[in-house]
């Protein structure tokens, strides 16, 4: 049995508008055709090494209205987002794109992992994801490359105002 | 004459860790004839930020697109995941009005707009659709007939197959065509559309190394002399962590992980030295051995 699973469900837990929340989002649209053949977990790479991660689970917990349960599991962060299950699935759920809506759900609620909030935060300072050194710069220039367009961080930061995510990013510092 | 321009789309991962990519592949670019123009200004494609925030990988990439519009040009992206993310937004704001407009009153606040007038590619579809094959095959002039090679395609490059519609994920044949015209053979192996584990890294580092490793064995067992990339994020994997896996899992592989670019430069005549040969972590010395007079 897997961490998420351990626990007999209450009918306390269950919010049975969950799934309908789910489907007004881009990409959670289909939540409700699901199956559960389980081709997405038999054909997911990360699932054949992790004991956790089934991601047919992760579907069957939104479409039952397991929403405290689901956001704030680990795995749901395990997704690597190569689409396989989006491409087999017979039908046409969108699995990745359910998880990434979850994942955007458990962002809302201020659980985004480390690593995307220094993503975050350097896109915000320099509009790259990753924090170029100085040394790299330099090398450009030894190596005949031409020098690297400029990021707008005021117009970005303009473009992204108000968005719920980033005002955690900014105030925890990335 | 140019009969190709475009605008590079180097992305985040290049510029910050995968130089010898970028080198190679603005060396053939120009050695084929396709004109190259920087991007004005940039901002990372937002796929990154795409799991915990949809809505900012939106107008991230929709910066971007307007961008390009406002230089007129079509972009080519070196990196999978910058032209998939870049040909998906093109797709849902060109057939969701109301996203459009939603995303549009966003980047008004910055004085852009997407119109929707610019396409992207990858630099594959670049090479195969504008350059074409026959091209290709002409400015060989040293055809690397005895290298056995394999492919990794990525998946960012093929999936999610009704957005990027570019080949067939179950069983591409692109990037085989390409390492062919060069005069290698391109080995099957098992798994071949295997997913490289590059995005679990940071999440969980051991399932993306059990990935990689999956591959690498896969790929000594058909004896592979090295393994063809066209993503800077599967060349960290394999290239960056090779000797990080084979000391966590107690294996040897000794497989150089090269950028298609490389390849076909060796092919076209270049110097490994042009090509950034001296980059790339695992050692190259057999193969360009076995390629050019004294590895050089």
């Amino acid at each position: 049995m897997t961490e998420t699973a351990e626990k007999p469900i209450k009918a306390s837990e269950i919010d049975s508008k969950f799934k309908y929340e789910i489907s007004k989002m881009h990409g959670g649209e289909k939540v409700m055709r699901c199956f559960q053949c389980g081709t997405c977990t038999s054909d997911c790479p990360v699932a054949r090494f992790s004991e956790t991660y089934r991601p047919r689970q992760i579907i069957r917990m939104a479409q039952l209205g397991l929403r405290d349960r689901v956001l704030n599991s680990d795995t749901l962060w395990l997704c690597a987002a190569c689409f396989t299950c989006t491409d087999r699935c017979p039908q046409d759920v969108e699995v990745a794109s359910v998880i990434r809506v979850l994942r955007n759900l458990a962002a809302e609620k201020g659980i985004v992992p480390q690593v995307f909030k220094e993503e975050a935060s350097s896109i915000l300072e320099s509009g790259y994801a990753y924090r170029i050194p100085e040394l790299r710069l330099k090398k450009r220039e030894t190596s005949g490359l031409p020098p690297l367009p400029k990021g707008n961080p005021q117009s970005v930061g303009k473009t992204l105002r108000e968005i719920s995510f980033l005002k955690c990013v900014e105030k925890k510092g990335g | 004459m140019t009969e190709h321009k475009y605008l590079m789309f180097l992305g985040c991962a290049i510029p910050y860790r995968v130089a010898a990519y970028e080198i190679s592949a603005r060396k053939i670019l120009q050695r084929l004839g396709v004109e190259i123009v920087e991007m004005p200004e940039f901002n990372c494609c937002g796929l990154p930020l795409d799991p915990v925030s949809h809505e900012t990988m939106l107008i991230l990439a929709a910066r971007n697109l307007a961008i390009a519009e406002q230089k007129g040009l079509d972009i080519v992206a070196l990196c999978p995941g910058c032209a998939g993310t870049l040909k998906k937004v093109s797709k849902m704001l060109r057939e969701d009005k109301h996203l459009c407009e939603e995303i549009n009153g966003r980047l008004k606040e910055a004085g852009l707009e997407y119109k929707g007038t610019v396409t992207s590619k990858h630099l594959l579809q670049v090479l195969v659709e504008d350059v074409g094959l026959e091209k290709i095959k002409e400015m060989i002039v040293r055809p690397l007939t005895n290298m056995k090679v394999a492919e990794h395609n990525g998946c960012h490059i093929l999936r999610p197959k009704e957005y990027i519609g570019f080949d067939d994920p179950e069983d591409p044949k692109t990037l085989k065509t390409l390492i062919e015209a060069t005069g290698a053979t391109c080995l099957d192996y098992m798994d071949e559309t295997e997913c490289c584990g590059a995005p679990s890294v940071g999440v969980n580092d051991k399932i993306a190394l059990q990935l990689a490793r999956d591959k690498l064995n896969h790929i000594k067992t058909v004896d592979a002399q090295a393994l063809i990339t066209i993503c800077p994020f599967c060349h960290i994997m394999y290239d960056t962590n090779e000797l990080r896996i084979e000391k966590m899992f107690n294996e040897v592989y000794g497989i150089p992980i090269l950028h298609y670019p490389q390849l076909l430069g060796l092919a076209m005549g270049m110097s490994p030295e042009e090509l950034a040969f001296n980059e790339l972590r695992v050692d190259c010395s057999k193969i360009l051995g076995q390629v050019c007079e004294g590895g050089k």
